[in-house]
């Protein structure tokens, strides 16, 4: 909410600064936004009179005008709006006068004619950014006076950002009210008196709806001048809020409900039907809003019809039929109070949020209506003229809400807040917010005035206490709390150990967005069912991610479209997939590699990633674990069929992925170079082995190294675990050091070059000894892989 | 006849002094020492003399002897001396070249300043917790004190994936799940990522707040206040201005935002701060009686405080960083610079 400071500091008005005025109300948790000056900078311009005014001889459209400008003769000055008249009273810069822009009034002459300043319209004086014709001033404007001071523009408009409990400053009383307390000054809300009555005149007015309607007031006030002009100071007012001027009937409405907080309505009660009642909308419902906005309506729009038709939802906006204009004679002004609960939510749904919703879905206070009612009509009938008639209320006691007391705990003060207050301190905060405070056994009995729904629990309260004195001037502790030793839990992996790891091995880590585009990611893993967003920011963040590698293809997408040619990156995070309409959120580590091995660096020949190199990170992060993962040749659809592997745990659990890209999503990328990609689940990556200590041999181990000539389909993997299936005590060790292929040895074959270690805890192995266990792993190396030694 | 004792030394001396390397050095060396040495012999032609002269004689050769060693030994210094010389000046490399090998890289600042901030809570003993990322309403909001259509709703823009099922728009229901889960006394923190449905200059629809609460027996809101201070002066490793300033959240009461001194001005006003010389770096409050009540914890007996904190924010006023939405773009010459 916005408002001019003069008009804050017509309520109250305490000696300090803006500045100052400013700091307390945000230190109070009224934040204050920002604060702009009233009208841009400008000098030199005075009301001014046109006293006579001749045609321009040499120009059609301009008049040559004598201005009264308070001096001892009148000033010429050549003028071409359209509105300009004699008599007609209008803002006149002087000679030397600067207005917005640094422009500056000098003496001049237009098509021969001398003119000595410049008549000026709002525009010209930063006051509207558009305007057709001069400013036009009231009839008593005083001649002379610096138009700055007549029209109070060296006024400040403040914004504030109120938090959704504290509805009762979403007006100037409101805000007036906290300043005073802040200031311990007294304050008094404007007197109302009730205006007298002309007519007997009635609407009928039926409530159905008395839960969400508990009360509701009305009059009729006839014969009003919907024409007339709303006086300055109100439109100026208005203007300073942000709110346009609409003829004197909405401007009233709208000034009370600033004034006030209360917000009302009126309708033209020349287009009514009937009774008036407050009723639930029917299935078939519709109304055109104010803003020529059609809105059907359900069983749950709370609106006001007439006999005949909806006439506006309730508290949120009026509807365009029964609007008043420059026509109407009759208005009907209502004034209501609608529970918050009840319009909640309800403007949001038909894609409104106005003044109106805005207050009633937070809190109006409910004593307020009578007194805002009698305001209004006293302002209309001040401006617009018109005969007042009876009020009309239907008020329901027993759905308005009750402010009950609340029972304040000395000793709950100082437990929340840490600090002993005295009781006269205590009384005397509560009495500032305008409660009544009622000395009980242990504390207070403190009952709220209306206008502070938001207090309801004892919490609230101590809230208030904290608020009034200043949570900087309460105490701060260096806090003492219990503590306990924590576990070190050494059976689970740190995942910051792996970044690190990962980070000393060259990657980089990344961080993308959970949600991706649903496109790539059916090339990476078409057969996974999506969970999708309802309301995406975009179709590109459309859909859950159920792999990391569809965030990191795009950030490096990103970088090779940058000149990078060497990427490596690295997330950790959730993915999301849905199985059997179950949702599960997986911590996964994934990591995408790309370009050289290493930087390109001198000295040493470079080459291009492959899938080792990936293979040797993933390794180097089991081997933190102490776990020996098994890479299994498999089929994943997003990476090449002869260089994927899937990554199991000794126990035959999936870990996850590895691989290189499949060629043709590095092509329908825009990959220029081969890509390889792993993720991994980090609760099976992070379940670390706890080492126990095998005692060392005393007695120096034996290598014999063997060349075995197998079929190109036989692994690594099938050779070395054949070797270690078939148990031998001695054998410590099995390393491949040399694959070959090529000469003397036959197409579809390949030689493996592999090393046993060999030793003994309690003697130095014979030769004796080795060559049987030699041979009889040679033996089965045969029959299992049909492996030949090699010549 | 062989020659005499002097002659073989003059001849030793100078063929010493013709020598250029070690292996002739040690040629010479064999030739006078060894056992067929020159000097050699003549000590065993010792046993043909004379026993009186003996002595005498075998005094004179090892006279002799000693000083060829003598000689022998500076020579093979200086050679030695040389040798080392070359070898050092041939081995002389630009230390100024790069090394080699694979670099390292960077952690995201994200995580650097998630680990900075978990680290100072652990350190008095708050426990990492973590919580799900697609959240029902119950945890997100109605547990929190946040029931349908309150106005607070409307300041989470959220996304939705169906009528009850959200992703989450803050760390706070993590706060939920852990009262539920676990008994006071209670001293967790739980970073992670949140949502939020807005994207603009100043807003991306993903970032990460750290969520900190403790309950306890006898937690005030002046126990709330020291933490904070003593928080935030250990994240900014300086003794930094910090204000509390009264606030809204459902989910507590009382509640307050934090505000510290710009750390861009120090306090004296300029363009990150809007010119107020603060910055707002968190919010916090006593968690509120509903809250407890949603977890059956009984709050007569039990109090707390929770605090909440965006850690973009506080990555981007430590490292300068002008610009949110460069932490997920994943530039590389962005995440190189944050060792």
């Amino acid at each position: 909410m916005q408002i001019s400071e003069a008009w804050l500091r017509s309520f109250v008005n305490p000696e300090i600064s803006t500045e100052t005025l400013v700091e307390q109300l945000t230190m109070a948790g009224l934040e204050v936004g920002s604060v702009e000056p009233a009208a841009a900078k400008f000098s030199g311009v005075v009301v001014g009179q046109v006293l006579s005014m001749q045609q321009h001889p040499d120009a059609d459209r301009l008049r040559v005008c004598q201005v009264n400008v308070g001096e001892g003769h009148p000033l010429q000055i050549v003028c071409g709006a359209s509105n300009v008249r004699v008599g007609l009273k209008i803002p006149a810069a002087l000679c030397g006068a600067i207005l917005p822009g640094d422009f500056k009034i000098k003496k001049s002459k237009l098509r021969g004619e001398e003119s000595f300043g410049m008549l000026c319209s709002e525009k010209e004086l930063g006051l509207a950014s558009d305007a057709n014709g001069l400013m036009e001033l009231s009839d008593d404007a005083p001649v002379g006076v610096d138009i700055r001071e007549y029209l109070s523009l060296d006024d400040s408009i403040i914004e504030v950002d109120l938090t959704p409990n504290r509805a009762d400053c979403l007006s100037v009383e409101g805000l007036a009210r906290e300043v005073a307390l802040l200031n311990k000054m007294a304050f008094s809300a404007i007197q109302v008196e009730k205006v007298s009555i002309g007519h007997q005149d009635v609407l009928n007015v039926s409530v159905e709806a008395i839960k969400d309607c508990p009360r509701y007031l009305g009059r009729l006030i006839k014969n009003v001048n919907a024409t007339a002009v709303t006086p300055l100071w109100m439109q100026e007012r208005l203007r300073r809020s942000g709110i346009r001027s609409l003829g004197p009937l909405v401007d009233v409405t709208n000034y009370v409900m600033l004034e006030l907080g209360q917000p009302l309505h009126v309708f033209d009660a020349e287009k009514l039907s009937g009774s008036i009642s407050v009723r639930f909308a029917k299935a078939d419902e519709a109304v055109t809003l104010l803003n020529n906005e059609i809105i059907k309506l359900d069983k749950e729009a709370l609106v006001i019809a007439d006999d005949k038709q909806v006439l506006a939802l309730a508290g949120i906006m009026g509807g365009s039929k029964s609007a008043v204009n420059d026509d109407t004679h009759t208005i009907f002004l209502e004034c209501a109070f609608f529970a918050p609960q009840s319009i909640a939510g309800k403007a949001r749904r038909f894609g409104l949020h106005t003044d109106s919703s805005h207050r009633f879905e937070r809190g109006v206070d409910a004593t307020l209506q009578a007194r805002a009612i009698e305001r209004a009509t006293q302002l209309i009938i001040d401006i617009a003229g018109g005969i007042t008639g009876p009020i009309i209320e239907v008020t329901t006691e027993t759905s308005l809400p009750k402010r009950e007391a609340v029972l304040l705990r000395r000793l709950r003060i100082e437990k929340m807040l840490g600090v002993t207050l005295s009781d006269e301190l205590v009384i005397d905060i509560f009495q500032r917010l305008g409660m009544t405070v009622q000395i009980k056994m242990d504390g207070w009995e403190i009952r709220p005035p209306g206008f502070r729904f938001d207090i309801a629990i004892e919490a609230d309260l101590i809230e208030e206490i904290a608020r009034v004195y200043g949570y900087n001037n309460l105490p701060s502790s260096s806090f003492l709390m219990r503590s306990e030793l924590s576990s070190a839990t050494e059976a689970v992996l740190d995942i910051d150990r792996v970044k690190d790891l990962l980070v000393d091995r060259g990657y980089q880590e990344a961080i993308t967005y959970s949600f991706v585009d649903e496109d790539i990611q059916k090339f990476i893993a078409p057969d996974i069912e999506v969970i999708r967003l309802k309301n995406p920011i975009s179709s590109e963040l459309a859909v859950m991610r159920t792999t990391l590698w569809c965030g990191l293809l795009k950030a490096a997408l990103y970088n090779t479209n940058r000149q990078q040619n060497r990427v490596r990156l690295f997330e950790t995070g959730l993915r999301f997939i849905k199985k059997d309409g179950e949702t599960y959120q997986q911590k996964m580590l994934a990591g995408l590699v790309l370009g050289d091995v290493c930087t390109e660096q001198w000295g040493e020949k470079n080459r291009k990633v492959d899938f080792f190199d990936i293979k040797a990170d993933l390794q180097a992060i089991f081997a933190l674990n102490g776990c020996e993962a098994n890479y299994i040749s498999a089929l994943h659809s997003a990476l090449h069929p002869g260089q994927a592997a899937e990554i199991i745990s000794p126990d035959g659990q999936q870990i996850g992925w590895m691989g290189m890209l499949h060629p043709d999503f590095e092509k329908q990328l825009g990959f220029d170079t081969q890509v390889f990609l792993f993720e991994v689940d980090q609760n099976l990556l992070l379940n670390k082995r706890i080492p126990v200590f095998k005692s060392l041999s005393k007695y120096p181990s034996v290598r014999r190294d063997l060349a075995l000539i197998v079929k190109e389909v036989v692994t690594a993997n099938q050779i070395i675990s054949c070797i270690k299936s078939n148990f031998e005590t001695a054998l410590q060790d099995v390393v491949i050091f040399d694959i070959y292929r090529g000469k003397g040895i036959e197409e579809g074959n390949k030689s493996v070059a592999l090393s046993l270690i060999m030793q003994d805890d309690t003697h130095t192995l014979t030769e004796s000894e080795i060559d049987p266990i030699v041979s009889r792993l040679l033996n089965i190396l045969t029959n299992e892989l049909n492996a030949k030694l090699r010549d | 006849m062989s020659a005499t004792l002097e002659e073989i030394l003059a001849q030793a001396l100078q063929e010493l002094a013709a020598v250029n390397d070690l292996i002739e050095l040690d040629k010479v060396r064999v030739h006078y020492l060894g056992k067929k040495g020159l000097f050699t012999l003549q000590m065993k032609e010792l046993g043909n003399i004379d026993p009186e002269q003996r002595r005498s004689v075998g005094q004179i050769i090892n006279q002799a002897k000693d000083q060829f060693q003598q000689q022998l030994e500076a020579y093979k210094d200086r050679l030695e001396k040389d040798a080392l010389a070359i070898r050092l000046a041939s081995e002389t490399i630009d230390v100024s070249l790069p090394g080699r090998g694979q670099s390292a890289g960077r952690l995201h600042p994200v995580t650097t300043t998630l680990r900075r901030i978990s680290k100072i809570f652990a350190s008095v003993g708050f426990k990492v917790v973590e919580g799900p990322e697609i959240e029902d309403d119950y945890h997100n909001f109605e547990a929190l004190n946040i029931p349908a259509h309150h106005p607070a709703r409307a300041m989470h823009d959220t996304f939705y994936f169906d009528a009850h099922t959200v992703l989450r728009t803050h760390t706070s229901p993590v706060q939920i799940r852990t009262m539920e889960s676990e008994k006071p006394p209670l001293k967790v923190i739980a970073p992670g990522r949140v949502y939020r449905c807005d994207s603009d200059i100043t807003h991306t629809p993903m970032f990460h707040q750290v969520e900190g609460f403790l309950v306890d027996t006898d937690v005030s809101f002046a126990d709330l206040k020291g933490v904070v201070y003593e928080f935030l002066r250990a994240f900014f490793e300086k003794d930094i201005q910090v204000r509390f300033r009264p606030s809204y959240f459902p989910f507590t009461e009382p509640s307050a935002e934090v505000d510290i001194e710009c750390v861009m001005c120090n306090g004296q006003g300029c363009r990150v701060c809007s010119h107020t010389g603060w910055l707002e770096v968190m919010g916090c409050g006593m968690i509120h009686p509903e809250v407890f009540k949603s977890v059956n914890i009984d709050s007569e007996h039990y109090s707390g405080f929770a605090f909440g904190m965006g850690v973009e924010r506080l990555a981007m006023l430590r490292y300068g960083i002008n610009d949110l939405r460069l932490f997920f773009e994943n530039d590389l010459k962005f995440l190189e610079q944050f060792n």
